[in-house]
């Protein structure tokens, strides 16, 4: 949130996605226009998991769809190895769609109910896949039976007879028949009991090692994000507040706004100090008319009239940590302030 | 938390559930969904209930407070208030306890309020039905209430609809509907599953607050365990409509004895564990609640189960901690549960593996596989 800046970015040859000042903006009417993801950067290097956390509403959803080009983004770039798939025309982005999948929230209606798992799974390689079925099948029994799926017994069942649970193993396995390159998860485990979301965590973490995935991990449950990713960026009402290897953020959390999320968890610990935590005061404004200046500063207990005026950009903490605010709560290194046009 | 409510010489419990059971009669046969449970709750007391979906919690807390209304519903047992027995009283005769004794807010906001009516007339109705007030006053205590909750601007915000706020709001706002006629038990049936994180510590804080201030006993219905660790005075875990493992909080934590509440906090990824920590997982789902196991209940999840598990009910009884209470064979930490999961392990027994964190076994496996080593 605050922020943009690109300081954060790392060498190109070394990561597989770069995202610079990505916009995406939805016009509602009335000339009015939602600024749901406002001048964000970040890259993913391969078989790394990027956690993007916030409160609903900040445009994580939008962040990950515009990897895909679902919508075309307002403006900026979309950098997949070397290739910016802004650029592309629709024939040059359906090629690339094999490189690209997603895993959504609710796995039962993510599912087509009238085919059966088989196809299901089977479904990405109908289009890119090999023509022969007995190869389609192959494929698809593999990538079933690592996922903890029977492919005898799931084959011509249905995916409604199957748990919430079991959807999502079989919608990953539908993710990973293409063997892409990126992975957007968006809120995987978020509509799953917690004895469920377990299973699933353990399973992406068991895949990523085998496969070597590379995957976006969406969430708002900030201990689900801490578990499977490696680096995790904040977001907040379309911006970027911070971003960092995960244990460091967690560990000194340097933007305003990821401290009040981290307090705000509850911890299974009854000794957990509950009465001195401060709480995150108000509500989120609109993203049609976000505040100028940082646009956390509303809510922001340190906020002062730079905060109002100036944007604060993203500038380096240590080694791998970022954050972009003009108070941060930890030292940040004065000489590698960037500034953005 | 155990000087807050526990422990208090004279603080006699004012309800007192025993062996309450619900059943629901379906086309296929009776649905055991609150099979024998008993409680007590004092004075300034918050009461934890937890448990995965369809294990009881809402069908339980709706019984007290005898919220069951359906031709199909059989309630049997007992729940005493001040000594009076609330089960066999009609809808009319509750009157004088909902809202006023006992008061409910439930996990979906929208549902509890008319989307149609002001937040304000929505308030106000509900005072003047239960108080002796005129209107004005019923406006002015309103506001007073909107204010409690902390809404900002109550004078004008009385006058919004429910959509033209947001979630947090509109709680806030069932949260004033609950408070009104000061009640002496809240019931809050997963207050926050539907919101933000921050917003969830605004709600759970503000509960908080008004309990202590109003010196009110609270029942907080989660199947989060990390919601009650830190609010409850006491835990009730519940398990296919019965409770399993009853504690206090701290007790709860620090000895936990039935295997399905140790699943249950190390399925969770925790904030002070870090990145790739592996977690332990629950294969399979709460069993049938018409045609439950004829042994324990968890035992086809249970990475403990032997043969004794399947054929004999556990029941609950008490441990050497004051207050504790589980009902398992084979408890957590015993010498005789260590051995059981060992053997089940080295019997590649599906749940067993899935709680060491095995990630390829899944519910399919289940199917295949009956029984203990
Ligand atoms: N009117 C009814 N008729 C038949 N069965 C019912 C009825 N109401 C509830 N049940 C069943 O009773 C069981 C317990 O339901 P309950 O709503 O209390 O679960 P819960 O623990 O509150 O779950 P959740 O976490 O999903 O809210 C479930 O199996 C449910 O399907
Ligand atoms: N198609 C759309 N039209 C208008 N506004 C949209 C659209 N999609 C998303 N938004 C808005 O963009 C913002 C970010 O949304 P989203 O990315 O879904 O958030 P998150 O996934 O973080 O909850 C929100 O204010 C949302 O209402
Ligand atoms: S201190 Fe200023 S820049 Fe930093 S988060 Fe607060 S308002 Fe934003
Ligand atoms: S050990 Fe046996 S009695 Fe105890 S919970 Fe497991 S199955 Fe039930
Ligand atoms: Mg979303
Ligand atoms: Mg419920």
């Amino acid at each position: 949130m605050a922020g943009s800046g690109r300081a954060h970015l790392r060498p190109e040859d070394e990561t597989l996605l770069r995202v610079e000042h990505l916009n995406v903006e939805f016009p509602v009417g009335g000339g009015r226009v939602v600024y749901a993801v406002s001048g964000i950067s970040f890259d993913i290097a391969k078989g790394e998991t990027l956690g993007l956390v916030g409160e609903s509403g900040c445009g994580k959803s939008t962040t990950g769809r515009a990897i895909l080009q679902l919508p075309r983004p307002t403006s900026g770039s979309v950098v997949l190895n070397g290739v910016d798939l802004m650029e592309l025309d629709g024939e040059g982005m359906r090629e690339k769609r094999t490189d690209l999948q997603m895993i959504f929230q609710d796995p039962i209606s993510s599912l087509n109910p009238r085919r059966t798992v088989g196809e299901v799974v089977a479904e990405p390689l109908q289009v890119w896949g090999p023509h022969d079925e007995d190869k389609q099948w192959d494929i698809v029994a593999d990538m079933l039976e690592a996922v903890g799926i029977d492919p005898g017994v799931a084959r011509y069942k249905r995916p409604h007879e199957f748990s919430g649970g079991q959807c999502q193993r079989i919608s990953i396995a539908r993710a990973l028949v293409l063997e892409p390159e990126l992975i957007i998860c968006d809120e995987p485990v978020s509509a799953l009991d917690v004895s469920v979301q377990a299973q699933i965590l353990n399973l992406l973490e068991d895949l990523k090692a085998e496969y070597g995935l590379t995957l976006v991990f969406i969430a708002h449950d900030l201990a689900v994000v801490k578990n499977i990713s490696d680096r995790v960026a904040v977001m907040y009402l379309g911006k970027m507040c911070e971003i960092s290897e995960t244990d460091e953020m967690y560990a000194n959390p340097a933007h305003p706004y990821t401290q009040l999320l981290l307090e705000s968890i509850p911890e299974p610990d009854p000794l957990a100090v509950l009465d001195d935590r401060a709480e995150i005061e108000g509500e989120l404004p609109s993203p049609l008319a976000p505040p100028s200046g940082c646009r956390f500063r509303t809510r922001c207990p340190y906020a002062d009239e730079t905060c109002a005026r100036v944007e604060p950009q993203m500038r380096r903490v240590s080694e791998d940590h970022y954050v972009a605010c003009h108070h941060p709560l930890v030292p940040v290194d004065e000489t590698e302030v960037q500034i953005d046009v | 938390m155990s000087e807050r409510a526990t422990g208090t010489a004279g603080n006699e419990p004012f309800l007192v559930v025993e062996d309450l059971k619900t059943h629901f009669t379906v086309p296929a046969g009776t649905v055991k969904a609150v099979d024998g449970v008993s409680l007590e709750l004092r004075r300034g007391q918050t009461l934890g209930i937890v448990g995965e979906s369809g294990s009881g919690k809402t069908v339980l807390s709706r019984s007290i407070m005898r919220l069951n209304i359906g031709g199909n519903v059989h309630t049997t047992g007992s729940v005493r208030y001040d000594g009076r027995e609330l089960i066999g009283l009609k809808a009319k005769e509750m009157q004088s306890i909902w809202g006023l004794e006992m008061a409910m807010v439930f996990q979906d906001p929208m549902t509890s309020l008319n989307p149609v009516v002001k937040v304000g007339r929505q308030l106000t109705e509900h005072l003047r039905f239960h108080l002796n007030v005129s209107k004005s006053e019923a406006r002015q205590t309103a506001i007073e209430l909107l204010r409690s909750v902390k809404i900002p601007e109550p004078e004008t915000r009385i006058d919004n609809y429910p959509h033209e706020m947001s979630g947090g709001m509109r709680q806030r706002v069932c949260i004033a509907i609950a408070l009104a006629c000061g009640p002496r038990v809240l019931f809050a049936d997963e207050p926050t599953t539907a919101l933000d994180v921050t917003v969830q510590h605004q709600i759970l804080n503000l509960l908080a607050t008004q309990q202590k201030e109003r010196f009110m006993s609270m029942i907080m219905v989660t199947h989060d365990l990390g919601v009650v660790a830190g609010r409850a005075d006491e835990i009730i875990v519940m398990y296919a409509g019965k409770v399993v493992e009853k504690a206090p909080t701290a007790t709860l934590f620090a000895e936990m004895k039935h295997p399905y509440t140790e699943a249950l906090l190390r399925s969770i990824p925790k904030i002070a564990q870090p990145k790739h920590s592996r977690l332990s997982a629950i294969l399979g789902r709460p069993p049938d609640l018409i045609n439950p196991p004829p042994g324990c209940s968890f035992a086809p999840r249970c990475p403990y189960a032997q043969q004794r598990c399947h054929e004999e009910k556990p029941v609950l009884s008490p441990g050497s901690t004051p207050g504790h209470q589980f009902a398992c064979h084979f408890p957590v930490g015993t010498p005789e549960a260590r051995e059981a999961f060992d053997r089940n392990l080295a019997a590649g027994l599906p749940v067993t593996l899935a709680a060491a964190g095995d990630s390829k076994v899944s519910d399919d496996d289940l199917v295949t596989s009956a029984g203990g080593a």
